[in-house]
């Protein structure tokens, strides 16, 4: 692990009107470290996801990236051109809803080569070869790659969704809780591939969800939010072992156990 | 003689029309918003190339109308009228004495000049329309260069029929930047848009765009490494005057499977068979 955190974000405040979406959030997250950002239902997750992946102007506080080429840079000072670009190279962004993320008239394949296509990749054998093996990776079967999504299941069009986010490399993935609206035995098989899929790739990950298994399952640290505070953040275990914080003690203590 | 404004429109409108078209010039393959007019056509029938032509009009243009290659369909012959009327210009079907040349869905297949201007009927102008259907992201990728998306619905093509099946339409790069719907006009006549003499106008009336091409203008059509572009044409050659490279359209002869291919262009066809050139089908 270097010392220069991948993305370090400095008192992020959204505001709609008078109601507070996040304030003043601030965390670094390394290289190859996962993080998990939970609460309920309108506690700030996803605004707070949202702005972090550009997709929302925060009305205060910054966004540091530590880019490839040119070290830790703003990513809210950016050009759109070159926010755009970083999306779509260093970043990844894993919608909840796959179809949100794929585009459904289109098959499997250039759906993962879109990102390919989109930096200049211009040669059909060499965009089609990846695209199956990262079909592969997902453990999508080679036979369906000239299918369109619509004819897969939730949990298919998931992993696709990953697959066509990873196929060029990312560096920083966010994932806006990339297991619901799944049923538990397909959730518990995204999961064992994401899992492995961050292991082997040396991703980097922010995860919001409201699963408190999949934090616990996938994220190194975490982040307790409610009203769009953060409320407690430390180690995914110590947090979820040791709550201190009463909204958190909450949040454990309401997991049906079976 | 008529109660009409110089070919039909009035000033003001063509002033804001030309406007347009300069502007198009000045950045070749971008989409100029303009305020279309209501025509005394339908949408489709080429109201956007008959502003733009109306626009560019002199009294001394000579003017040709093309419709799918032929001088005598229905379309060609009532934008014809149309502006004989309300313009009084004179017409022509000859390609080398037209100083105008509107046309729908094809090129012209001999060698234009610096003298002609060609306008093009385009139905939609917008080459990413159907990967993406949101306007105001279509200007954002065009802004931006973001045209990976073009290239997602030709891998589609080579994906589902083993090759670019883009037959009409085809998108084109203009001067490496900004991507562009050469109007339906098919692949075979792509090369021509580039390093063309003439000046190319495109009208979109119901979508209320303009674009242009200057004379000498670079357009490379998209491919791929391993498939590259090819401008294809039916096998044959043209059955009324022989000729072997020009487009050609498949024409049902009889109820029995006969057919024959001519040239789709009739004023080309015509001309080479009063110099006395002959296919096999000819009489």
């Amino acid at each position: 692990m270097t010392d220069t955190a991948l993305l370090s974000v400095r008192g992020v405040t959204k505001r709609y009107g008078a109601h507070i979406g996040c304030a003043d959030v601030s965390f670094d997250l390394y290289p190859g470290e996962v993080m998990g950002i939970v609460g309920e239902s309108g506690s700030g997750k996803s605004t707070l996801l949202n702005c972090m992946a550009g997709h929302l102007a925060p009305d205060a506080g910054q966004v540091v990236f530590d880019t490839a080429v040119d070290g830790p840079c703003d990513t809210l000072q950016m050009s759109e051109p070159e926010r755009r670009m970083l999306s779509r190279t260093d970043w990844a962004f894993v919608h909840q809803h796959a179809r949100d993320g794929l585009r459904m008239g289109v098959s499997a394949g250039g759906n993962v080569g879109e990102r390919l296509m989109a930096v200049g990749a211009r040669h059909y054998g060499d965009i089609r070869g990846s695209a199956i093996d990262w079909l592969g990776r997902v453990e999508i079967d080679e036979t369906r790659v000239d299918d369109r999504p619509t004819t897969f299941s939730g949990g298919m069009q998931q992993r696709l969704q990953i697959a066509r986010n990873l196929v060029t490399g990312p560096r920083l993935v966010f994932m806006d809780e990339p297991t619901g609206g799944l049923d538990v035995s397909v959730q518990a098989r995204l999961l064992d591939m994401i899992r492995s899929l961050v292991r082997d790739m040396g991703l980097s990950a922010i995860i919001v969800t409201h699963d408190l298994a999949v934090v616990r399952l996938l994220a190194d640290r975490l982040m307790v939010m409610k009203s769009g505070h953060v409320v407690e953040a430390g180690l995914t275990d110590q947090v979820l072992d040791d709550p201190q914080h009463a909204y958190t003690q909450l949040l454990v203590s309401s997991i049906l156990q079976v | 003689m008529t109660d009409y404004n110089f070919a039909y429109l009035d000033e003001q409108t063509k002033r804001m029309i030309r406007r347009a078209i300069l502007k198009g010039l000045a950045v070749p393959g971008y989409q100029v918003p303009f305020a279309s007019r209501e025509m005394p056509m339908p949408y489709g029938w080429g109201t956007g190339g008959v502003q733009v032509s109306a626009a560019v009009m002199t009294t001394d243009d000579q003017f040709k109308v093309i419709d799918q290659g032929a001088d005598d369909t229905t379309n060609a012959v009532s934008i014809r009228s149309f502006f004989e009327r309300t313009a009084g210009v004179a017409t022509t079907t000859q390609t080398a004495e037209a100083t105008v040349i509107q046309t729908r869905h094809r090129i012209p297949e001999q060698d234009l000049t610096e003298d002609q201007i060609l306008v093009y009927q385009v139905p939609i102008p917008e080459p990413l329309r159907f990967l993406e259907p949101r306007e105001s992201e279509t200007r954002k990728m065009h802004s931006l260069e973001e045209y990976g998306l073009m290239h997602v619905k030709l891998y589609e093509d080579i994906s589902r029929h083993g090759h670019i099946a883009t037959s009409y339409a085809y998108p084109v790069k203009v001067e490496g930047r900004y991507v562009m719907d050469p109007s339906p006009i098919p692949k075979f006549d792509n090369p021509k848009l580039s390093d063309c003499p003439a000046i190319q106008l495109f009208g979109a009336g119901r979508e209320q765009r303009i674009y242009a091409l200057p004379p000498y203008t670079q357009v490379v059509s998209l491919d791929f490494e391993d498939h590259p572009f090819v401008a294809s044409k039916a096998d044959h050659p043209c059955g009324l005057c022989g000729v072997e490279d020009s487009y050609l359209d498949e024409v049902i002869i009889d109820d029995a499977g006969g057919r024959m291919f001519v040239c789709s262009d009739t004023d080309y066809c015509t001309a080479r068979q009063a110099d006395g050139f002959k296919g096999k089908d000819a009489a």
